[in-house]
This record gives C-alpha cells, structure tokens and sequence, in this order.
C-alpha cells in the first residue's frame, strides 16, 4: 500500500523482523503496520511466536534481522527503557510489580519523580481513566484486578502512544473485564494505539479494528475481527475448526471420592492464602468446578489437597479419600490411592525445568512400571514419554527436550497428558488451560470429560468462567479463603457466578 | 563499677566495627540476591594485606587503600564464577572463602605474631570530654564512625531513594527487574564489589586497629558472625547495627565479668555473646511480615537474562 502523499507513516512498522533461537525461528520475516488509535490483535497457537515479537517491540530482546521503524524513523529499542522513551509501554501477562513495595514506590521504578508527586499523579490519572487506586497501598495486599490496574496506570503515566497487552483478560472476573475495556476504548479514541494478545476471540471481536495471525513465526493471514464471526478467527488461527466438548449429563455415583469436611488452615506465611471451614465432596463420574478470581484461597486448597501441606494428625480427617483420611498423609501415599495431581505452576512443580521431558515423565509415572527394583525401564520410560508427547499433540523436539525449553501451553499439555495417563480415579487440576490456545483447550476439555465418562472424579479449579461453565457439572466459588456451596452448573448464569466471585454468596445463592 | 560499665559500652563500638562493616557488605550483596559465603575468607585475607602493607610502610591509609584494591579483586572472581557462569552461589562463595583464606596465611607468613601500635583515636574538643557520653560516643576511631554512618546510609538507600529500590527488586524477582530494563547482572555485580570493600575494610581494621597485629586465624569467625547478623537483622540495616553492637557489648561484658572474679564456668561465659545476640534479634524481629517485605526472595538463585 502505497502511502499518500501529506498522511503520516504509520506510528510502528515492524519490516522482516526475524528472530532465531538457535536452529528455532521464533519469527520469521514478520512485518506489521500500526497507525494512531488503532487496536490490532495478535492471533495465534502457542508458540506461534506472539510473546517473542511483543517482546522484541518492547527491546527486552533484539531481532536478529529486520528493523523497526517508528514514526517514519528507523529505531533501535536495544532495552526497555528505549521503549519506554519512544512512548511504547506493555501490560505483562504476569505482571511486573513487586509484593514488597507499594504501588507508588513500584511505579516510581520506571517513572522519574518524587514518591509524593506520582502519587498525585497517579490519583489524577485514577480518576481520569475510572481506575480506583489507592498509591500508597502495598501491593502484595492487591487482588488480580487492581494489580492490573496498577500496571496500565504505571503505562499511561508515560504518555504512551502504543500500547501492548499480553493477555490482559486472562485473570480477571467478568466485570473488570468491562472496565478495562472501557478504558482501553477511551484510549485508544485519544490516538493511543494497541497491540493486543488473546486467546478470547469475543473479546477481540468486541475491542480490536485489525488482527493479524501467526502461525510457525510467520504472519499468515489477517482479517478484520469486527466482520469475522468467532469461527472464522479461530479457523484463521489454528488452521480448521474448533471443536467445542461434548458433553452428556453426568452420572455420578453416591460415593464420595474425595470428601472435604470443614477444612479450616491458618497460612504461617503473612501473605499467603488462608481457608476458613471449606466442605465438598466430587464423586467418581462429575467434574466439579472451582471459580474465583486467583489468590483466594485456590493454591493453598490445591496444596492441602496434594499433600504439599500437611494437616497435624487430629485434623487429618477433614480431607478424606474414598473414606480415608488422608490430610496429614504425603503426596505419595495419596497418589497411591489413585489421585493424581496437575498443578498451577508447570516449572518448579510440576515439572524440573531443567530436566527433559522423558526424566520429567518419571516423577509420577514411577508407579505405572517405569520402575523395577529401584532401576529405571529406559524402554517403558521412553514409550511412556512419547505416547505422552503424541496423545496430546505436544510441540516439542521430542522427549529428551529439557522442560524449560517448552511454551507455556505445550509443557501444560504435557503434564495433563502424563497425569491422564496414570488413569487417576480422581484428578485434581488447577487451571488446566491456562495460557493454551483456543484449539489445545478444546481438547483438554475433551479429554476431561472423556476422562469423567470412565468414572473419574474430577476437581478443577480454574479462573476461567467459560470453562467452568463448558465442562463442570457442580461449581463452587472461592473468595477470601471461603467456598461456597455448591451450585448445579446448568441453572445458574455467568453473572451469578460472576457475583458469587465478588464474595456475594448468600444472596445469590437465594436468589439461584 | 562505672569504668567498667563505660568501658564495655565504649569498648563496643569498636569491636562491633569489623562485624557491622562485614555486615553491610553482605547485606546488600544479599539484598540483590545474591548468597556470598565468601566474607570470613574475604575479611582475612584483608586483614593479613593490610597488616603487613601497614607494618612495612608505616602508612594505614595505604594499607587500606590497596586492601580495598585486593578485595575487589577477588571478588571478581566470585563474580565471574556467579554471574558469568552462573555457578552454584554457595559453592562459589566457599571456594573463594578458602582461596582468600589461604591467601591470608601467605601475605602473612613474614609477620606472624607481629604487633605494631594502633593508631590514636579521633579526639573532638569539648565532646570529647564530656563525662560518660565523651568516652563512649566521641573517643572512636574514624573507621567506626564510618561503619554505624554507612549502616545508616545503607538503610536511608534502600528505603528512600529509588536506586535503592531498584536494587532491593532485583533481588526480590530478577526476571521482573530484567523485563523492566534493570541491568540485573551489572547491578549484583557493583553489589558484590561493595559487599567486597566493606569486608576487606572489616578485616583491615581488625588487624590494624582492633588488635594491631598478625596471626593466622585472627578472623576468628567474623565473617561467619556478620553473616549470621544480616539474617537475625533480617536484611534491615539498623537492626544489624545494633545486633553488631549487642555483639560486642556482650564479648566485652564477658572480659569485664571475668576481671571482676565473678565465677561463672567460661564456657557459659564464652557462649553467652553469642547465644544473647540471636535470642535479642529474634526476639525484636520476629513480625512475620516484615521478615517477609524484607527478606530477599531470589536469595541464592542465579539469573541468566534471554538475548
């Protein structure tokens, strides 16, 4: 496209931007246009290359070929302070504060001025942009959704003129959603413009005028979101349809698999999640969901139930398994008992980082004859493994790939697929698709509940409503350290439980 | 009765110097997130340096300026171990321990047992010779007066000023830092380097000053005492300080007892300084919380940044 004469080149053009790690190309010849005020989204798999050109942008790495032009001007972003200075700020998927300093004192990291002036500015851009913050808060006392709101205030106080956002969405109740998308509309109607990760395509339809598509590193495709119907993008992205779970009515038996009774746990760590009085039960055949915002309670239930934490002996019988008790027993003996456990955390704890994906295998699947007379079989360990890798469609350099070296989505891919392969009677999972693409989601969701029609009893705790709603048969929801009663998943709405996720328990569960 | 009380007060000072100038090296060394176990090592093989640079030239402020110099030095290779190669932080921190050990016994070897007169304490007009406070605050020597002012500066860096912070947070999440565009190796390594000075200042001062003079083991666990200060002072500046003091106040105490006659078995006597300073610390730092905001979380974790 040729551009007129007496128009402005376009705020960023990214041309041939190439980007190897070792023989992997991460991207390959990308190039992209940007113009003011313009939402662009970045469709793509995981490990389409999404994060590493994000990355790039934002100069916490350098492409090996290619440049970036700024405003009609070849740039060099050789750090993020560059970035930062050319007016290009970024939301992290994890965020970027830190729990030991307040709001103020973590945004005057990036931000030059006294601690009492930020502080004035911060509350003048709260206001301006309906971002209740208050700066002096210390911010290990913050939920998800004013972290996040800390994290675009830290950007707008820079004046940005481009914006980037990895997966803003992906931890937020239903309701921040809508204010941040307010938000993100003023913006980008005052000529900031976005570059926006998601893999929630309504989303992309509802705020983005462009999107382009990566797949392998390379763009193939664009479209424009507000046109496309859901299907359409998603069959951009991943190549052909997606399928969405089948999903019967469960039949569970009587039987509690796994019961809680009163589970009470007072946390030593003065920033971690305590539980007051939590009770359920799953029995074998239901999937029961668990909502709520993240850092309520969720990962100290998740670690009480795998034996992480481990209840004193009169208290023991709170958690039972098929009827025993089981709360001050070790993970091992639990799993023993047919429970296997998928953790939030994918490097640390449910994998070793640096080790590969066959020794990785091992830690778990010890138990199913990888292991005769405390000698490794390297013969079942290597099917094991690979059987593993091509159940779930793991994308990896096969099974001596060391597990750091995995995307996010893939190595989750991996560890469900290690656990499901244990054929578990009961199946504790924490976010099971946390981070993976639309399409690898739908068939984790598939796997569930296949894994549920074989009389399994599933638990998932995920801060995904959409999920919940797709597969659970019974959902709880969390907050601050409470569970509340269980609600059937095909009479309540999103917005109950959008309420319930607010703490609002007892008059939604009148009103249900 | 009085004299002795204001000896052990006074006397204090001086000997907390060394282990509160360790101390604060350490302490932001570990605020970075970084474990040096190298500062028993570090402190005497400055102390032998600078002993035998004082003994043979007569002149202290060289002995300390080219302890400074060899301090940093090996340090450097502590650095290059840690954060060039990303080697285990504690193995590297003793092997750089011991190397700096024995280096202590070679640049000393000549001056075993050598004693030599230390230098006058500063004397201030007119506070100076105020009673009681005179001999305790205003009869130091400079060097411990720049130890208790650095404890101080070091506490006014990290909680005021936005270097500090920066500092403090790498530490905390060094892939955040690093995503934020902090330098996260070039900060633990300006770290090391005045974690380095600071013990190197602590051992020449134990040799020079404290008790002028060589011996192999004149350390005598110093190091180890710092060390353990930053984490009973849970990595707050002015909690060391005064753990240092306590310290000191507590080994003077027990010469002071013993003077008196008083019977006491030593061995209760000898431990006490020890067993007191981390019931003391313990007792005053046991807020949860503030362990937590205070404590390092990367502690010992190396970081290699992605290109």
């Amino acid at each position: 496209m040729k551009t007129k004469v007496g128009n402005p080149p376009p705020l960023l053009r990214l041309q041939n931007i190439t980007k190897r790690y070792g023989t992997y190309v991460a991207n390959d010849s990308v190039d992209l246009a940007l113009e003011q005020g313009q939402i662009c989204a970045i469709l793509g798999e995981n490990g389409a290359g999404k994060s590493t050109l994000m990355k790039t942008i934002y100069g916490i790495q350098q492409p090996d070929e290619g440049e970036i032009v700024w405003n009609g001007e070849k740039v060099a972003v050789t750090s993020p302070s560059v970035a930062r200075d050319l007016g290009i700020g970024m939301v992290f998927q994890h965020f970027s504060l830190f729990e030991t300093i307040s709001v103020v004192e973590n945004i005057s990291l990036t931000v030059p001025g006294s601690l009492p002036e930020l502080s004035e500015i911060i509350r003048q851009k709260a206001d301006q942009y309906g971002l209740n913050i208050n700066p002096e808060s210390p911010v290990h006392g913050l939920s998800v959704g004013e972290r996040q709101r800390v994290e675009i205030i830290r950007c707008l106080m820079q004046d940005p003129k481009l914006l980037i956002l990895d997966e803003p969405t992906s931890v937020l109740p239903p309701h921040s959603v809508k204010q941040l998308f307010e938000t993100l509309k003023k913006l980008s109607g005052r000529g900031v413009a976005m570059l926006y990760i998601s893999h929630k395509l309504e989303e992309i339809r509802d705020l983005c005028h462009s999107a382009v598509v990566l797949r392998q590193g390379r763009v193939t495709g664009t479209a424009n979101p507000q046109q496309a119907t859901s299907a359409e993008l998603a069959r951009l992205m991943i190549g052909h349809d997606i399928p969405t779970a089948r999903h019967a009515e469960a039949k569970p038996s009587c039987e509690p698999a796994l019961a809680v009774s009163d589970l009470v746990y007072d946390n030593p760590d003065p920033l971690g999640e305590s539980l007051d009085s939590v009770s359920m039960v799953v029995r074998p055949g239901e999937i029961v969901g668990i909502a709520g915002v993240s850092g309520n309670g969720q990962s100290t239930l998740a670690r009480l139930l795998s034996g992480e934490i481990r209840l004193q002996g009169d208290e023991a019988g709170s958690i039972r398994i098929f009827d025993r008790s089981v709360g001050d027993a070790p993970p091992g003996m639990r799993r023993q008992l047919g429970v296997t456990f998928v953790p939030e955390e994918r490097l640390g704890r449910a994998t070793v980082p640096t080790m590969s994906l066959a020794d990785n295998v091992l830690l778990t699947a010890h138990r199913a004859g990888l292991v005769r007379k405390g000698l490794i079989r390297r013969r079942q360990q290597a099917d094991f493994a690979d059987s593993c890798i091509s159940d779930m469609d793991v994308r990896s350099r096969g099974r001596q790939s060391i597990a750091s070296s995995l995307s996010g989505g893939n190595l989750q891919k991996f560890v469900l697929g290690r656990e499901l392969l244990l054929k578990p009677r009961i199946l504790i999972v924490s976010q099971p698709t946390w981070g993976i693409d639309v399409g690898a989601a739908a068939m984790v969701r598939q796997k569930l509940v296949d894994l549920r029609d074989t009389g399994t009893a599933i638990l998932m705790i995920s801060e995904e409503l959409e999920e919940i709603f797709e597969i659970s048969d019974r959902i709880h929801v969390m907050y601050h350290g409470r569970l509340s009663p269980s609600v059937q998943a095909r009479s309540v709405t999103a917005e109950d439980v959008g309420r319930m996720m607010m703490g609002e328990f007892d008059q939604t569960m009148r009103a249900a | 009765m009085t004299d002795t009380i204001i000896f052990v007060l006074a006397g204090a000072f001086a000997t907390a110097t060394p282990l509160l100038l360790a101390a604060i090296g350490e302490v932001v060394v570990e605020k970075t997130g970084v474990m040096n176990l190298s500062v028993e090592g570090m402190m005497a093989f400055a102390a032998a340096m600078a002993f035998a640079v004082t003994y043979q030239t007569g002149n202290i402020v060289l002995g300390f300026g080219l302890v400074v110099g060899a301090s940093v030095a090996l340090s450097l290779i502590f650095s290059i171990l840690v954060l060039g190669f990303s080697a285990n932080q504690i193995i590297s921190g003793l092997a750089v321990g011991i190397l700096g050990l024995g280096l202590s016994g070679l640049a000393g070897r000549n001056f075993e047992n050598l004693t030599m007169m230390a230098p006058a304490n500063l004397l201030l007009p007119v506070l100076s010779d105020l009673p009681v406070v005179g001999p305790i605050l205003f009869r130091q020597n400079v060097v411990t007066y720049f130890a208790f002012a650095a404890a101080f500066l070091t506490w006014w860096f990290f909680a005021r000023t936005r270097h500090g912070r920066i500092t403090k947070v790498v530490g905390e999440e060094p892939a955040v830092a690093h995503n934020l565009g902090f330098a996260v190796i070039r900060i633990r390594l300006f770290a090391i380097i005045f974690g380095a000075v600071m013990s190197g200042l602590g051992g020449a001062y134990a040799s020079t000053i404290l008790t002028p003079g060589w011996s192999d083991g004149l350390i005598a666990g110093r190091g180890w005492i710092a060390f353990a200060l930053v984490v009973f002072g849970t990595w707050r500046p002015l909690r060391i300080a005064f753990g240092a003091y306590l310290f000191g106040a507590l080994l003077l105490g027990d010469l002071a007892v013993q003077a008196t006659g008083f019977s006491v078995p030593p061995q209760i006597m000898t431990s006490l300084p020890y067993i007191m300073t981390i019931v003391v610390l313990a007792a005053v730092s046991r807020n949860a919380l503030l362990i937590r905001l205070n404590a390092p979380v990367s502690l010992g974790q190396n970081f290699r940044p992605s290109k």
